[in-house]
C-alpha cells in the first residue's frame, strides 16, 4: 500500500536535502544533491560530439534534398558533380536502390496497418520536402556542399496532401497508392453511450496539437567507418543498441560485425530515438568507398528532416453530472503520420490512449485514433510522446467543465480525482496506478502560488476593466512512463521488449565499473548511477565509473526515452549490485570463518554479528582477485549482470499552476508566475530532478506560446531556421517555483518514478488554461496553440463579434 | 586563399584559408578546437560564441579572414593555473547544464555580459543571454549560475575590466 506522507514535512526534507552538496560519512548517497560527474568535460569543452570526430582519410557527405512536397523523380544526373574538385563519389537513389533496404517501423499498431516502403534515399517519388534524392561525397565539407549545385534532378510535381481531414476524403490525392488512412485503432471501456445519454453536462471541443520540431541543440551527425570486415557507426543518437539491431536488419551487415557508438549526445527529446536515412546511407557509403565518412546536418536541414512531433486533431467530449462528476469521455483523434511510418510513428498517439482519463475516475471511455498520411516530414516521439496531447485535452476539458458549471477549476478536479486511499487504482483505460497523492501536491501548489490572492487580483482587474487581464491556469496531471513492461509492449504489437540491462564489475582495488544499457544525452546517469551503486555496495561515490552508449562496451540495452532510465535501467543497476554483494558475502564469510547468514552488510563492510570481525568490500574484491583462498566451487569474480523487466509503468504526477498577464489590446501574453509541485516518488538526486522539471516546463511552455512548424499551401516548410521556429530564450521564461511531494512508487525497491517528461506534459495545458481564463469574461473559450499575440488578439476580436 | 595569423587560446596560428571559411570551422576543423560547437546556421543559437579581441562573437557569423591578427578565446582557454574559471565553476555548482551543448557559448556570453554589468539583475541576465539558446535547462539554473559566477568574479576582482 501507499506510504502516506505529510506533504509539509516532505517539503521541508526536500529543502534540507537540496542544501547538501558534499559527502558526509555514513550518509546515504541516494537523495543527496550531488553535483554532476558529467560536467567537467562539458564546461571545459573537452567533449566528444559526433561532429568532433576526425578520422584519417575521412570524407564528407552532403545530400541533395527535394524542394517539393510531392513529386515523381524523372531524372537524376550526378555526373557533373562527380567531376568537381575534391568529389570522390556521387549517388542517386537509383544507384543505391538494390542495397539500401527500407527504414524500419517497429510498431505495427494494427494487423492491417498500411506500412509503405521507406527507402533511405528516394528512388521513384519524393513525399515530403527535404527527402534525400542524391548525395555527394567529397574530401571537405565545403566542397561537398558546392557539388550539390551540380547535381541535376528533374521532378514531375504531384499534389501535396496537407490537411488531415481532407486527406481522408475519398477524392483526395494520395501520398501512397494504398491511400491516406494508415490505420484505425480503437479502445473502449464501459458504456460510453449510456454515460452520455441524459448527461446534465456535455462539453465538446476540438483541439489542435500543432506540429513541433524537437530542436535538440546538437544537430544530428553520423560518422561511419569500416576495416573491410566490421563496421563502426558513431551517431548522435539516443538509441545505440536499438539502432545496432535495426541497422543490422536493414543493411544486412551482421549484428556482430557492427558497433554503434553514441558519443556525447547534445540532447534528444525523442528526436534522436530514430533509425535515420542518414545513418543507413553513411554505412552504405563507407562500405562502397572503403573510407570513413561523416555527415553533419545544418539546422535548416534538420528542421526539414529531423522527425517532427505532435500534429494531432483532437475531437473530444466529456459527459458529467450537475455536480461536476465525470461520467464518460470520448476521444476521436486524427494523428498526422507525415509521409512514412518511422521507428515508432504510429505508436506515439496510442501512448496517449491510456492517459486521456488523467487522474480522474469515470464510468466510460471511448478512444479512436486514425493515423493519416500527408506529404510532410514523418512525426515520431517528442518529449512526452502521446501523453502531453492526452493531458492537454483532459486538462483543457476540466477547465471548460468548471466554467460550464460555475465551479472553481481546482474544485472540479478535486471532486473527480482518485483519492489517496484508493491506490492502487485500476483506471478506466486499463492501467493500474500504483500510488499517488493528488491532494497533497495540489494543496502545496496552491500555497506556493498564492492562489486565493491571485484570484482576488483577477477579480479586481476584471472589475476595473484593466486592459491587462490576469489568467490562472491549472493542470493536475499524471503520466505513464518508465517504458515499459515487455508483456504490455507485446500486447500492443510493439516490436521489442522494455527491459534494461546493467553490469557491475568490482575491480581489484575496490573501485567499481558500471556498464548500463541506458544511453544518456544530458540526463546525468553517471552521477545518479554512482549514487545508487555507492549505497548498494557501500563504496565512495567517487569510486564508481559508469560506461554507456557503445555497443562494444555495453553490449546489451534498450537505451533512453520514455522516462525509463531510472525506473528500469536504475533498477537493473541495483539488481546487479545485489548480486555482487551476495557473491561477496560468500567470500567474506569464508575469509571471516563465519556463516554467511551471520554476516550483516553495513557501510561497505561485512560484519560478523556480535563480534568486531569485519571485511570491507574492497578487501573482499582484492581477495577475489588474488583467488588464493576462496571457498570450494566459488569462481574468482564478483562481477554481475542483471536484466530488469518492470511489472508496471511508472506514474509520476503533480499540480502545476500558471498565472499569465494578457494584454487585451495587443494580445501579448506574459507568464507572471509558474508553480510546479511534482511527485516523482523518492528521489535519487534532487538537483537533477529539479533540472529535468525546469527543462520540461520550458518545452511545454514553448508549445503553448511559441512553437509551430508551418507548411505553406504548396507544402513547403516555412520554419526552417531558428529565426522562424521559435524556441524559448531566457528572456521569454519566468523563474520557476518548484517543489515536490513524495509518494513512493510501490513497484520498485527505490520507490522512484520517472521525471524526464513530466514538466512538458503538465505545463502546456496549465499555460493555455491561464490564457483562456484571462479572456473568459470576454467570451473566449479557446485559443489555438501557439497562443501568439496575433492569435490571442484574434480570439478576442472573434468573441466580441 | 588568404594567409592569416590568429591567436587562439594563447597560441599563434598561421593558416592559409579560403576567404569564405567560417571562423568556427577554422577553430573546429583546422585547429582542433572542438570545444566550440555549432548549433545553427543563422546566428540564432549562440552555441559557437567565443571571445574575439575580448568581446563575445558568434564564430559561425565571422569569417576566418576577419579574425586575421585577432586574439580568440574559446571555452578551452578559460581555465587558468588555479583551475576552472569562476563561471565554469558556477555552471557546475548550479546545475546550469544538462546535455552541455550550449554551455561553451553560454559561458562565454555570460562572461561578456559581466564586462558591461558586473552585478546583473535576474532580468538583466535573461535579456543579456537572449542570443544563446538552451533546450534542456529552462534557464532558471543558468540565470542563477551567471549571477553566482558574477559574485565570485567580483570577489576575485575579475570583472568590469575592459
Amino acid at each position: 500500500m501507499t506510504e502516506q506522507i505529510d506533504a509539509g514535512m516532505v517539503a521541508r526534507q526536500v529543502a534540507e536535502s537540496d542544501e547538501l552538496g558534499e559527502p558526509v560519512p555514513g550518509r546515504r548517497e541516494v537523495g543527496a544533491a550531488r553535483r554532476r560527474k558529467e560536467d567537467a568535460r562539458l564546461v571545459t569543452g573537452r567533449t566528444r560530439w559526433t561532429d568532433n570526430i576526425q578520422l584519417p582519410g575521412m570524407l564528407h557527405v552532403a545530400f541533395v534534398r527535394s524542394p517539393m512536397a510531392h513529386a515523381r523523380i524523372t531524372r537524376v544526373d550526378v555526373s557533373a558533380a562527380r567531376r568537381l574538385p575534391g568529389v570522390v563519389a556521387a549517388f542517386s537513389g537509383r544507384d543505391l536502390a538494390a542495397e539500401q533496404g527500407g527504414l524500419p517501423c517497429a510498431w505495427p499498431v494494427t494487423e492491417d496497418m498500411v506500412l509503405p516502403d521507406h527507402p533511405p534515399m528516394a528512388v521513384e517519388e519524393v513525399r515530403y520536402p527535404g527527402e534525400a534524392v542524391a548525395c555527394v561525397v567529397a574530401t571537405d565539407r565545403y566542397l561537398a556542399s558546392d557539388a550539390l549545385e551540380a547535381v541535376e534532378v528533374d521532378y514531375e510535381p504531384l499534389p501535396a496532401v496537407l490537411d488531415m481531414t481532407r486527406a481522408l476524403a475519398p477524392d483526395s490525392p494520395r501520398v501512397h497508392p494504398e491511400g491516406n488512412r494508415a490505420f484505425v485503432w480503437k479502445f473502449a471501456a464501459g458504456d460510453a453511450d449510456a454515460a452520455f445519454r441524459d448527461a446534465p453536462v456535455v462539453v465538446e471541443r476540438t483541439f489542435v496539437q500543432q506540429r513541433l520540431i524537437p530542436t535538440a541543440m546538437e544537430p544530428r551527425a553520423v560518422v561511419a567507418q569500416t576495416d573491410g570486415d566490421s563496421f563502426t557507426l558513431y551517431s548522435a543518437t539516443q538509441i545505440p543498441h536499438v539502432l545496432r539491431v535495426m541497422l543490422a536488419i536493414t543493411t544486412g551487415i551482421p549484428e556482430h560485425k557492427l558497433r554503434v557508438i553514441a558519443p556525447d549526445v547534445g540532447g534528444g527529446f525523442g528526436s534522436k530515438l530514430q533509425v535515420t536515412a542518414e545513418e543507413v546511407l553513411a554505412l552504405l557509403l563507407t562500405r562502397r568507398l572503403g573510407r570513413p565518412v561523416k555527415w553533419t546536418e545544418s539546422r535548416s536541414e534538420g528542421n526539414l528532416t529531423v522527425h517532427h512531433g505532435r500534429d494531432q486533431l483532437q475531437r473530444v467530449s466529456l459527459a458529467a453530472g450537475a455536480d461536476g462528476r465525470l461520467r464518460g469521455l470520448k476521444v476521436d483523434l486524427l494523428a498526422d503520420m507525415g509521409a512514412y511510418l518511422m521507428l515508432v510513428t504510429p505508436g506515439v498517439p496510442l501512448l496517449g490512449a491510456f492517459m486521456y482519463n488523467g487522474i480522474y475516475k469515470m464510468d466510460a471511455y471511448d478512444f479512436t485514433c486514425t493515423g493519416v498520411f500527408t506529404t510532410k516530414m514523418p512525426t515520431d516521439a517528442y518529449r512526452g510522446a502521446g501523453r502531453p496531447e492526452a493531458t492537454f485535452a483532459i486538462e483543457r476539458l476540466m477547465d471548460e467543465l468548471a466554467a460550464e458549471l460555475g465551479l472553481d477549476p481546482v474544485e472540479v478536479r478535486r471532486r473527480n480525482w482518485i483519492a489517496r486511499e484508493e491506490f492502487p487504482y485500476a483506471t478506466i483505460a486499463g492501467l493500474t496506478y500504483d500510488s499517488g497523492d493528488y491532494a497533497a501536491a495540489t494543496d502545496r501548489a496552491l500555497e506556493l502560488f498564492g492562489y486565493d490572492a491571485l484570484r482576488a487580483e483577477q477579480a479586481a482587474r476584471r472589475e476595473r476593466g484593466d486592459p491587462v487581464q490576469l489568467g490562472i491556469g491549472v493542470s493536475t496531471f499524471t503520466e505513464m512512463c518508465g517504458l515499459a513492461p515487455s508483456r504490455v509492449l507485446g500486447s500492443l504489437s510493439y516490436g521489442a521488449g522494455g527491459w534494461e540491462h546493467a553490469s557491475v564489475r568490482m575491480l581489484p582495488t575496490g573501485k567499481v565499473e558500471v556498464v548500463t544499457g541506458s544511453s544518456p544525452h544530458g540526463q546525468g546517469h553517471e552521477t545518479a548511477w554512482s549514487q545508487i551503486v555507492a549505497d548498494a555496495l557501500g563504496v565512495p561515490f567517487e569510486d564508481v565509473a559508469v560506461a554507456h552508449g557503445d555497443t562494444g562496451v555495453s553490449h546489451k540495452g534498450m537505451d533512453t526515452y520514455g522516462s525509463r532510465s531510472l525506473v528500469v535501467g536504475g533498477m537493473a543497476v541495483l539488481r546487479a549490485c545485489d548480486k555482487v554483494r551476495e557473491k561477496a558475502r560468500q567470500i567474506a564469510a569464508h575469509l571471516l570463518e563465519a556463516a554467511a547468514d551471520d554476516l550483516e552488510f553495513t557501510e561497505g563492510s561485512f560484519r560478523v554479528r556480535g563480534t568486531g570481525a569485519a571485511r570491507t568490500i574492497q578487501e573482499v574484491a582484492l581477495a577475489t582477485f588474488a583467488a588464493h583462498d576462496l571457498p570450494d566451487g566459488v569462481e574468482p569474480s564478483l562481477d554481475s549482470d542483471a536484466t530488469y523487466d518492470p511489472d508496471n509503468f511508472s506514474y509520476p504526477h503533480g499540480t502545476h499552476l500558471c498565472a499569465v498577464e494578457v494584454d487585451t489590446e495587443t494580445g501579448a501574453t506574459k507568464i507572471r508566475s509558474y508553480v510546479a509541485v511534482d511527485d516523482v516518488g523518492r528521489v535519487v538526486n534532487p538537483t537533477i530532478v529539479t533540472g529535468q522539471v525546469h527543462g520540461g516546463l520550458a518545452q511545454g511552455i514553448g508549445q503553448a506560446l511559441f512553437e509551430e512548424a508551418v507548411y505553406d499551401a504548396d507544402g513547403n516548410l516555412l520554419t526552417t531556421t531558428m529565426a522562424d521556429y521559435l524556441i524559448p530564450s531566457a528572456a521569454d521564461l519566468p523563474e520557476f517555483v518548484t517543489d515536490r511531494t513524495e509518494t513512493p512508487a510501490t513497484t520498485n525497491p527505490l520507490g522512484v518514478k520517472g521525471v524526464g517528461e513530466a514538466g512538458t506534459i503538465a505545463s502546456t495545458p496549465a499555460v493555455v488554461n491561464a490564457v483562456v481564463d484571462a479572456l473568459r469574461p470576454r467570451g473566449v473559450t479557446d485559443v489555438p496553440m501557439p497562443c501568439t499575440p496575433q492569435r490571442v488578439w484574434r480570439a478576442i476580436q472573434e468573441a466580441a463579434g | 586563399m588568404a594567409r592569416i595569423t590568429v591567436t587562439v587560446d594563447g597560441v599563434a596560428y598561421q593558416e592559409e584559408v579560403e576567404p569564405r571559411l567560417l571562423l568556427v570551422h577554422l577553430l573546429r576543423d583546422r585547429i582542433g578546437k572542438t570545444g566550440t560547437p555549432i548549433g545553427c546556421d543563422t546566428g540564432n543559437c549562440g552555441a559557437c560564441t567565443i571571445m574575439l579581441d575580448g568581446r563575445s562573437a558568434k564564430s559561425c557569423s565571422v569569417l576566418a579572414v576577419q579574425a586575421d591578427g585577432a586574439e580568440v578565446l574559446t571555452v578551452e582557454g578559460l581555465a587558468g593555473p588555479d583551475g576552472w574559471h569562476p563561471m565554469q565553476r558556477a555552471f557546475h555548482e548550479e546545475h546550469a547544464l544538462q546535455c552541455g551543448y550550449c554551455t561553451p557559448g553560454m559561458i562565454m556570453a555570460a562572461i561578456d555580459l559581466l564586462k558591461d554589468d558586473p552585478d546583473p539583475s535576474e532580468d538583466a541576465v535573461r535579456a543579456g543571454l537572449e542570443g544563446n539558446l538552451c533546450r534542456c535547462t529552462g534557464y532558471s539554473n543558468i540565470v542563477r549560475a551567471v549571477r553566482g559566477g558574477a559574485r565570485a568574479m567580483r570577489d576575485a576582482g575579475a570583472v568590469g575590466d575592459r
